[in-house]
């Protein structure tokens, strides 16, 4: 059995191709019944999401079962297969381990690291499970898959740093804050950017939210969402010392918020130190701002420096993640050729066994007057010859990798020795492997 | 020679573990911070054996000349970073407390080591008391000058926008100012007692409590205000961040030439 993967991802497809393809997740089952009704495919699971729709499956022809989903995905949507193949990827065996491995772990996002991607797989998961469309071969592999982007989540820093304008800003709060619990942010005009900010800088500890604008009624609608404080625009002044996080993106054609003014504020805080953002284009803030004793302005072109530096030091930390990767899939190799060969070694010892029993009972019940004593070492000649006989076989079968060499071994033994291996066996077996 | 023997330990643990926090500086290793820590914690226990043991051997702490002084100005030194260390988990403190403590070691060990017993007359408790109370606030002070040049640094950082290895390794401009705080509150009452019990010794022995030809006790004096006008700037005005960091660099100057200065015009 073969694991494959088909798919188009934002590395591959633009936006518009991939909302053709795309999953809707309330409408999932019948897709997924339909995919593992095809001929090829055993197991199936579909992730869609707004930046990848990927079809994982086992199948025992790779390459049949690779252009069937093609095909399917392209019937599905009701597009030519022409015109979406060229943004189709497909893996199977270890390469299909890799990109689920590096996928689950947001190593292949469009921002790597960013956590949403688990969930999604997860989700998806989780419908095929409900559905049974995935099999004890899906099920290992993805529960795997989550461990392993687990490990790399605790093993590797990669998701601790800035992936956002937002997350850049509350970094940089904490280098001049420190601890952002009890601090107070002023939220000045109302661009999207700033809430998200301000979102955030709530979510990691800011205890207050001001929220200044020239439409009062706007600012008391934000300071609701936030639970927090509206502010007369004109009073801004009067309320900034109390601020110690301030975002600005107004619409202003010029500053409104020049160093004198800080200067007074910072004054009458006793010089405790102040973050300045600026969001807006024309810029709120005067840029000598900064210049002024226990100010810090930036803006958003200084936090996309920050990210800059976030992501360098993120692609050292996605090295180690493939290293724990390749670890991970070697060992998942292991499991799945074991998963091959085994239910094929039982059958064979099964056979031999048989044949052994059926010849020394025919022999014994012939063989009259015979010691018991005899008897007890016939019978052990002949087990001796049949383990002899199996040993090279079995050791072979169980040190052949995945893919193409177990899979001929195991075909050829079936048939040569007209070997039944069902796949009820597979509960049992699962949870004698997993005893290992 | 016991002594020798650890002292040259700690000589080359304490050496070990600058070189590893200069590293640091340069080369984001968290591997090298934790083992540069070892080093410097295996050399401070090196450093408080060899100093017990000469002390022991002596019968009094080992401050009666300035190869001893230095010595245990670097083991204070050690001691009280290694207590912020722990408590703050700075680890970049390191790259700017332990090359204090070493040149203090490696200039002490340059020195001629003397041993002279003091005369009976100056074997006074408040001597000990002056002595003990000035260590424990110069390393005190010694810390709240590294944080405060620490400040700095991470503070041109952020005013540069200069986003790179130190600047992430540097803590909060917050966290820095809140040692340095920290370290005044501790460092400031202790210069006082030392001050005072000094002036009580000075009576027992030269018959007066201040004596205004002694640069000793005048440049103790200064040290003495500028950390007054420090702190007292801080609890009133809210002088915090950058002029506190100024000040305080400026206070460790003044400090040092205090204790150099000293053992120089002072003969016992």
């Amino acid at each position: 059995m073969n694991i494959i993967v088909v798919g188009l991802s934002h590395k591959t497809a633009p936006v518009e191709v991939r909302e053709k393809v795309a999953f809707s997740p309330n409408l999932i089952e019948k897709p997924l019944r339909d995919l593992i009704a095809l001929d090829e495919i055993v197991e199936g699971v579909i992730v869609s999401t707004c930046n990848r729709v990927e079809i994982y499956a086992t199948t025992r022809d790779i390459a049949g079962g690779i252009s069937r989903i093609k095909r399917f995905l392209a019937d599905h949507h009701r597009i030519s297969l022409e015109s979406l193949e060229q943004h189709l990827y497909s893996y199977h065996s270890e390469s299909a381990i890799r990109h689920v491995f590096r996928v689950a772990s947001s190593l292949d996002s469009m921002v790597v690291g960013e956590p949403q991607i688990l969930g999604q797989i997860k989700t998806a998961y989780g419908y095929a499970a409900e559905y049974k469309t995935s099999g004890i071969i899906l099920n290992r592999f993805l529960h795997k898959a989550f461990s392993v982007a687990k490990r790399v989540r605790t093993e590797t820093k990669i998701a601790s740093s800035a992936v956002s304008v937002a997350f850049a800003a509350v970094e940089l709060a904490k280098k001049i804050l420190g601890d952002l619990s009890g601090k107070t942010v002023m939220l000045i005009g109302a661009g999207e950017m700033c809430e998200l900010a301000a979102k955030h800088f709530l979510n990691c500890g800011a205890s207050g939210v001001m929220v200044a604008n020239r439409t009062f009624s706007r600012a008391e609608r934000l300071a609701d969402e936030f639970a927090g404080e509206a502010v007369c625009f004109e009073e801004l002044f009067d309320h900034l010392h109390r601020a110690d996080i301030v975002l600005s993106s107004t619409g202003a054609p010029h500053t409104i918020i020049g160093p004198k003014d800080v200067e007074a504020v910072v004054r009458r805080r006793k010089y405790k130190p102040m973050f300045f953002i600026d969001i807006a284009v024309p810029r709120d803030i005067d840029a000598k701002v900064n210049d002024v004793e226990s100010a810090y302005l930036f803006t958003v072109d200084d936090l996309r420096e920050i990210i800059q530096a976030n992501l360098a030091q993120r692609n050292l930390e996605a090295s180690k993640a493939e290293e724990i990767i390749e670890q991970e899939i070697a060992q998942f190799s292991r499991w799945l050729s074991s998963l091959e060969s085994t239910p094929t070694i039982v059958a064979l010892r099964g056979k031999f066994d048989e044949i052994r029993r059926t010849e020394l009972d025919k022999t014994l019940s012939s063989w009259k007057d015979l010691s018991p004593e005899v008897e007890k070492r016939l019978e052990a000649l002949t087990v001796a010859i049949t383990n002899k006989m199996l040993h090279t076989p079995t050791a072979v079968l169980k040190q052949s990798g995945q893919g193409g060499r177990a899979d001929l071994y195991t075909d050829a033994l079936r048939q040569l020795f007209d070997l039944q291996t069902s796949h009820q066996d597979d509960g049992e077996l699962e949870l004698e492997l997993e005893e290992e | 020679m016991m002594s020798r023997i650890f002292f040259y330990c700690t000589l080359a643990l304490y050496g070990g573990a600058t070189v590893a926090y200069l590293v640091y500086l340069f080369r984001t290793t968290p591997v090298l911070a934790t083992w540069a820590h070892r080093l410097i914690a295996a050399g401070f226990v090196a450093h408080l054996l060899s100093t017990i043991h000469l002390s022991v051997l002596t019968g009094q702490l080992p401050i009666t000349n300035m190869h001893q002084s230095l010595s245990f100005f670097s083991l204070t030194i050690v001691g009280a970073f290694i207590y912020f260390e722990r408590t703050y988990k700075v680890a970049i403190l390191g790259s700017f407390v332990s090359p204090l403590a070493l040149l203090a070691i490696i200039v002490s060990s340059a020195l001629p080591d003397e041993f002279k017993h003091l005369s009976p007359i100056l074997r006074s408790n408040w001597f000990w008391i002056h002595a003990l109370m000035a260590f424990v606030s110069y390393a005190a002070f010694t810390i709240t000058f590294a944080t405060s040049a620490m400040y700095l640094v991470q503070e041109h950082f952020l005013k540069k926008k200069h986003f790179g290895a130190l600047f992430r390794k540097l803590p909060s401009l917050d966290t820095m100012d809140d040692i340095s705080y920290r370290c005044l509150t501790i460092g400031f009452p202790l210069l006082t007692v030392a001050i005072i019990s000094g002036a009580i010794w000075s009576e027992q022995t030269g018959g007066s409590y201040w004596n205004w030809s002694d640069r000793k006790q005048i440049w103790s004096l200064i040290t003495w205000f500028i950390y007054a006008a420090l702190l007292h700037g801080r609890l009133t005005t809210g002088w915090r961040g950058r002029r506190a960091a100024l000040l305080s660099i400026l206070g460790f100057i003044v400090l040092l030439i205090t204790f150099i200065g000293m053992k120089h015009n002072i003969s016992w």
